[in-house]
């Protein structure tokens, strides 16, 4: 009567473990989102103890991945260049083949094939492309396309590229 | 009234059986789905990159995912990447080292810790980090350690050189 039942559980709870993570990998997933680098995106609550009790969650969908179509001013989920294990989260900027300028120098960069450059939005505090260069679009591993927590913010991500950073 | 509520049942019990039908394929798929991600999964790869090793017209090999996600991947084996030319293809090359000291240029460790030089057996036909540099380690998909197609090369991959 005990074992039984105790293992038909235990199987039901796997089969539904491995269908939640094959549905996670492949199709849409929900995480949370920790810091202040996209600001006023995510996190924009100004009051530092509200924040660090909330982060917001947003859903990453991973059909992108299909065929690796991105446009600028998505913002995407990708592993760090120098730390497989880490996860960021940022806005694409430039897609491969474009140039942009390299903040504070006055050099031009051209985006290398199979690259693309990601900032976050609140600029002055994020670790992003102008620190380790063009990201692989390998490396990407989702597009954020909803806010779905907190209730007062949920809503669709919006697209944007900020003002004057492409040569013509 | 009979007809009806008996072809009504009928096509309840119909549906119950395609449902059931569907989700066992469902399992399945997602038992093939976490195997191939996270355990092993076996690939077909060809090219010239890595002769005398794999062949060009293709072998059945299988790559196993666990090594490079504990991130023990290590000088002489060979892995599948995600090219960082083209995130659409996978390449299968041999891993060279951290430190790039058998080629030209010097990988900073402090900057890339994580970056890997990779190098196809075949130098004179492979697009590698001769051309691309060095490749971040979250590119790296899998470690081939077996191959099973043509059964003449069927047995183990070790670490070369």
């Amino acid at each position: 009567m005990g074992t039984p039942s105790f293992l038909w559980n235990f199987m039901k709870s796997i089969t539904g473990g491995l269908i939640a993570l094959t549905i996670s990998d492949r199709y849409a997933s929900i995480v949370s989102v920790h810091g202040l680098s996209m600001h006023h995106t995510f996190n924009s609550s100004t009051n530092s103890v509200l924040r660090s009790l909330s982060d917001d969650y947003v859903l990453v969908e991973k059909f992108c991945l299909a065929n690796y179509k991105f446009t600028g001013g998505d913002v995407i989920v990708f592993r760090s260049p120098n730390n497989h294990k880490e996860k960021h989260i940022k806005r694409i900027i430039a897609m491969p083949g474009e140039w942009i300028k390299v903040p504070h120098s006055h050099d031009m960069l051209k985006i290398p094939e199979g690259h693309c450059w990601v900032e976050g939005d609140n600029s002055a505090s994020s670790l992003d492309s102008r620190s380790f260069g063009p990201v692989s679009l390998g490396l990407v591993q989702g597009k954020v396309t909803h806010i779905v927590w907190p209730p007062q913010r949920v809503g669709q991500v919006r697209r944007s590229i900020p003002e004057g950073r492409f040569s013509f | 009234m009979m007809g009806v509520r008996t072809i009504l049942g009928q096509w309840r019990s119909t549906a119950k059986e395609v449902w059931d039908r569907t989700l066992i394929v469902a399992k399945f798929l997602c038992v093939l789905h976490v195997t191939n991600t996270y355990i092993c999964t076996p690939t077909l790869v060809y090219g010239p990159s890595m002769l005398p090793t794999l062949n060009l017209t293709g072998d059945v090999i299988l790559a196993e995912r666990i090594s490079t996600r504990l991130g023990k991947v290590g000088p002489g084996d060979i892995v599948l990447v995600r090219s960082p030319e083209n995130p659409r293809k996978t390449v299968s090359k041999r891993v060279m080292g951290m430190e790039g000291d058998r080629v030209t240029f010097l990988v900073d460790p402090k900057k890339s810790d994580r970056c890997r030089t990779i190098v196809g057996d075949n130098v004179y036909a492979s697009r590698d980090s001769r051309h691309f540099g060095p490749v971040p380690c979250g590119l790296i998909q899998a470690k081939v350690f077996f191959r099973i197609w043509p059964p003449e090369g069927f047995g183990s991959l070790r670490q070369g050189e």
